[in-house]
């Protein structure tokens, strides 16, 4: 008998996430035809792409929001959704899936805060409901997230009276609140008027220096030149080109990137 | 001959213009009418010896009218309760991905929603001329509890169970509406912090939906509670059934009407106030101010009506 483990993958060491031939359909249509990718821990990964071209289905494959129909899709050498047993993937258990989804942090477009809770509120809730945290720690630890976004003195505000900013920065720290391993934000500010992305990215680039591994997908370009380690571009459900952010929005080597990026730019 | 055109326009002060307001004719008319109209109601019924006010006065708090407010309050209640219990579980099942178990709830609105209230009361009150005795038993164990149809089926179970199924069709498409209402990024952003199926529904949508559950569910109570008094075709002894009791004895029918529709009115009334009360509590995410929790909505609750006339 043998037992096959993710490790006989050969995935390198230190990778939080592992993407190979990863393929998604919704029905007859393949949303992702093939993606590889490889972020390493500690890291911060930017893709950028055309609309439709997958960017947003790929991420939620990441934490299994969406099952993957075929290919490799690796947490920190694991899948999310599955356990692979002999060679085969079972389908985990419901608690299971939700202890391991807990790790993996993740920031919406909009922002989709808990409606019927204060902003502190927003941060308590899966800490004490999840990690079984007293109200008074929770209440402790989510103070000191909204302090770290600026946005202390909101803490009674209902989701409704804060800005698109301060709710993405709200959305942030409720998502912190989980000492997640890794973070996944798709299109965070696109949501926001131009005067309030700022203030969310500023959130961002202090997330990235605290060592968090991040996978942003996003339209910042300055952003991803700044603060990324790596740049993906994706295009048609596949990762056309990816490397060096700097190099790659100097000198693409694929002439669709640099088609996209003369647009963008 | 409109009179702003003669006045020369060097002579007009700007400081002097001045709104003169309306004369609303059909206005004064209509409430003279109406005024007219009460007076004559009023007079009609103080002096009308049908109406026998004494009688009314002697009936309003006779011990059997009492007891029958206080049998419709708890019939009321009980139906609500498993109407919401029986209505959240088939709309869970309508929302399920599972076909057969969507098929089967819509099944179950469809039936026990469409046919009349009156019917499936009559039809559960004669359940023993199909099931003359209600036996429950194990394979393997043997019976574990048998009786005779008739005598588990008390009036009082019979409407609980009759009008409970027939309310819960109303409440499983109440409660649907609600949960649908909550958009689906709540529920996704909850798992993602690895919120469990049961618990996102408990703790996140639930209690969204609640906002567009309780208007309705208010006016299905009121509803509710006043078609109760049909259970005493099966003589059941509610409020209606104790004062036809009554006048069945005494003749005094119109004070007695009188008396019942005084009791339905009150709790009528009474349910309003506390639905007015959930409803801040629900909506008071809308609000200004911090969390407060139930009583700062009730602390709220008379500055924000006034506040929101003005
Ligand atoms: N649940 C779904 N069912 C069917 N098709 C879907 C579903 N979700 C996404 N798609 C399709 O998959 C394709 C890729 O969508 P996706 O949202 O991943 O693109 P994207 O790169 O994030 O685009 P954008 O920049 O507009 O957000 C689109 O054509 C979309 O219509
Ligand atoms: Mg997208």
């Amino acid at each position: 008998m043998t037992t096959d483990r993710e490790q006989d993958f050969h995935v390198p060491e230190n990778t939080m996430v592992y993407a190979r031939g990863v393929r998604k359909s919704f029905g007859k249509v393949e949303v992702l035809k093939g993606v590889d990718l490889k972020v390493p821990t500690g890291s911060v990964a930017c893709i950028i792409g055309p609309s439709g071209s997958g960017k947003s289905t790929f991420l939620r494959c990441i934490n299994h929001l969406e099952d993957i129909s075929g290919g490799l899709l690796l947490v920190e050498d694991k899948f999310v959704g599955y356990d692979l047993v002999d060679g085969r993937l079972h389908v985990v258990r419901p608690a299971e899936l939700c202890r391991r989804r807990a790790d993996i942090g993740m920031v919406f477009q909009n922002f989709n805060l808990f409606g019927h809770m204060t902003a502190l509120e927003n941060l308590m809730e899966a800490p004490i409901q999840v990690r079984g945290q007293s109200r008074a720690e929770a209440r402790e630890r989510g103070m000191a997230l909204l302090e770290r976004v600026g946005l202390a003195h909101k803490a009674d505000a209902w989701p409704r009276q804060l800005s698109g900013g301060q709710q993405q920065r709200v959305a942030i720290a409720r998502a912190l609140a989980m000492d997640p391993k890794l973070l996944l934000f798709d299109e965070p500010t696109s949501a926001l008027d131009p005067e309030l992305v700022g203030e969310v990215l500023a959130v961002m680039r202090d997330l990235a220096q605290s060592g968090i591994t991040m996978i942003v997908v996003t339209h910042e370009i300055g952003f991803a030149r700044e603060v990324g380690d790596q740049l993906i571009f994706m295009d048609g459900g596949v990762v056309e080109e990816a490397g060096d952010p700097r190099e790659m929005l100097r000198d693409a080597r694929s002439e669709r990137t640099r088609a996209f990026l003369s647009h963008v730019l | 001959m409109n009179p702003s055109h003669s006045v020369s326009p060097h002579r007009l002060r700007v400081e002097d213009l001045t709104v003169v307001p309306p004369r609303h004719i059909g206005l004064w008319v209509a409430t003279a009418l109406v005024l007219a109209l009460l007076a004559m109601l009023f007079w009609a019924v103080g002096t009308n010896a049908a109406f026998d006010w004494p009688a009314v006065g002697k009936y309003l708090f006779h011990r059997s009218i009492l007891r029958g407010v206080l049998n419709t309050l708890l019939l009321t209640v009980t139906i609500m309760v498993f109407a919401t219990i029986i209505g959240t579980v088939m709309a869970i099942m309508r929302l399920s991905p599972s076909r057969i178990l969507r098929t089967f709830a819509n099944a179950y609105i469809w039936f026990f929603r469409g046919a009349p209230a009156l019917i499936q009361l009559i039809f559960w009150f004669n359940l023993a001329i199909i099931m003359p005795q209600i036996t429950l038993s194990l394979p393997g164990i043997g019976t574990l509890f048998s009786a005779r149809t008739n005598d588990v089926m008390t009036p009082f179970l019979t409407a609980v169970v009759a009008l409970s199924l027939h309310e819960a069709g109303y409440m499983a498409e109440i409660i649907r509406a609600g949960i649908t209402s909550v958009p689906a990024g709540q529920t996704e952003a909850a798992s993602t912090l690895g919120m469990a199926r049961g618990r996102i529904l408990r703790r996140i949508v639930l209690p969204q939906a609640m906002r567009f559950i309780v208007p309705p569910t208010g006016n299905e109570a009121i509803n509710l509670m006043k078609a109760t008094s049909l259970v005493s075709v099966i003589a059941v002894d509610d409020l209606l059934y104790s004062a036809q009791t009554i006048y069945a004895r005494t003749f005094e029918t119109i004070p007695l009407l009188i008396v019942v529709a005084f009791w339905y009115l009150a709790m009528v009334t009474i349910m309003s106030i506390g639905q007015h009360f959930l409803e801040l509590h629900f909506n008071r995410s809308d609000s200004g101010g911090g969390g407060g929790g139930f009583r700062a909505a009730l602390r709220q609750a008379f500055s924000l009506s006034r506040g929101r006339r003005a």
